[in-house]
């Protein structure tokens, strides 16, 4: 594996870690990686524990299965419970926490609840069983969006009747503005998200700096890539630059998949608002379909109601996907809340921060605590 | 589902916008309509999110992405079972999807 080998090298992680010390000096810095991905791999690799202790990661909002609110958990039980229905979902997000259980605990009163790896495969029992109503549960940034969005147009032209989609997707950038707005946080930039870029290219975030005059660098998944990414925002910070920069440009360009885009814009338009777990109502965060595919939205065919859940009192999951705290910060992290028996939806979710610090993040902090005596 | 997984592909379908890819050391057929801009061949790597090519990629990336997602062990292995309980193998037939071409 040369290739692999060669983004963990040690020396050359050595070396961006005392660059990175160097640079940031004596100053308190803060920076927010926005994207479940590279949660994962800041905790997998013990990445916050090779960095000097003044260059703080706050994890963002950026797992799509953390940021749905209960209330929208229940609207699915809702809609999978309605006779006749095959109600169909990625695997993630059967286990997320709605007010009354979750869409397995639904399956095993009796729900038809299905899941499928691709919104293909919901079209496609659809077709297999046009005596029964196929329902897709679609959640995702813009990563999943064009899939949904290709799916309905194969739908809209094969003239699938008995196939919706209740659209839950949601988009990357009002939740950056929605943190920067936020009183309870000081950051000093950010790492931009990977997979997400690779739709939306790197043009949607220039307001982080040109209104907000805080540097953004789109980083990779390796760990050698997320050292790189802060070095580059240190670099701009020391030389009074403040700039969108591209850390991962081997596969993310400047504009994007325009393909993608013009799916997304054909079949899908903002919702006025939408209700994320932690961060509230953010205007013009999500998406629905639009009116000339209404015989495929699923919130149109089916009594959907709407009702706003509050999350549970012991569950912080909210001030998790803020960054305000840390995983295991908050009161029922690894006692009442783990993997096995998720509270929050930051538990469920390989890429929420809970369940990547609970999988590996807590060994790291073990070994180095034990190091430091 | 957030997963991007990266696969070989082995063999251009004729129609839709379709390709033969070996991902996760099984062939399936995917839709590579999002990239077709960048004239993929044979050979090529792309990744994959829920079934669909979202960026053309180089071995390079490819070998890095892989073992990153073999790290994150029980993650990874939903998702390859996942990509293997698909039932979807084309046979959707036309249209043609992302049109114009």
């Amino acid at each position: 594996m040369r290739f692999v080998d060669e983004y963990r090298d040690p020396a050359a992680a050595r070396a961006l870690v005392a660059r990175i010390t160097d640079m940031a000096g004596d100053d308190h810095l803060k920076f927010m990686e926005v994207c479940g991905g590279h949660t994962h791999t800041i905790y997998r690799h013990g990445i916050e524990h090779v960095l000097p202790a003044n260059v703080e990661l706050v994890h963002g909002p950026g797992c799509p299965v953390c940021v749905i609110p209960m209330g929208r958990v229940d609207d699915a039980i809702a809609v999978a419970s309605t006779p006749g229905v095959i109600f169909t979902s990625f695997g993630d997000m059967m286990r997320v926490p709605g007010g009354d259980g979750n869409l397995l605990e639904a399956k095993a009163r009796g729900a038809d609840v299905r899941f499928v790896y691709s919104p293909l495969d919901a079209l496609r029992i659809a077709l297999d069983h046009p005596e029964r109503e196929v329902v897709f549960f679609a959640v995702g940034f813009e990563t999943t969006a064009p899939s949904t969005a290709l799916t309905l147009l194969r739908a809209r032209a094969q003239g699938v009747t008995n196939f919706s989609v209740f659209c839950n997707h949601v988009t990357i950038v009002p939740p950056i503005k929605a943190i920067l707005d936020s009183p309870d946080l000081r950051l000093d930039g950010f790492l931009g998200p990977g997979h997400v870029s690779t739709v939306v290219g790197n043009r949607p975030y220039r307001f982080v700096p040109e209104q907000y005059g805080k540097p953004l660098v789109t980083a990779g998944f390796e760990p050698l890539d997320i050292l790189a990414a802060i070095a580059m925002l240190l670099d701009q910070l020391r030389q009074g630059r403040c700039e969108v920069e591209n850390q991962y440009s081997r596969v993310v360009r400047d504009e994007g998949n325009p393909r993608a885009l013009a799916v997304l814009a054909e079949v899908f338009e903002l919702r006025p608002h939408f209700e994320w777990r932690g961060l509230g109502f953010i205007s013009q965060s999500a998406l629905r379909l639009r009116p000339e595919f209404a015989p495929w939205d699923a919130e149109l065919r089916y009594e959907v109601p709407g009702v706003r859940v509050a999350d549970p009192k012991a569950c912080q999951c909210g001030e998790v996907l803020k960054g305000v705290i840390k995983p295991w910060e908050c009161k029922v992290f690894g006692t009442a809340c783990t993997p096995a028996t998720p509270i929050g939806t930051c538990m469920v979710s390989s890429e929420g921060a809970c369940a990547a610090y609970y999988n590996f993040g807590r060994l790291h902090r073990e070994v180095s605590v034990a190091l430091s005596r | 589902m957030c997963l991007g997984i990266p696969g070989e592909v082995v063999e251009i379908l004729d129609h839709d916008h379709l390709a033969r890819v070996e991902v996760a050391g099984v062939r399936r057929t995917v839709n590579i309509g999002l990239v077709a801009d960048e004239g993929v061949h044979p050979g090529d790597w792309v990744l994959l999110h829920v079934g669909f090519a979202m960026a053309v990629i180089d071995e390079e990336e490819a070998q890095l992405a892989l073992a990153s997602l073999q790290m994150m062990g029980q993650a990874y292995s939903d998702e390859v079972d996942a990509v293997r309980s698909s039932p979807v193998e084309g046979g959707f037939g036309p249209p043609n999807l992302v049109g114009g071409d």
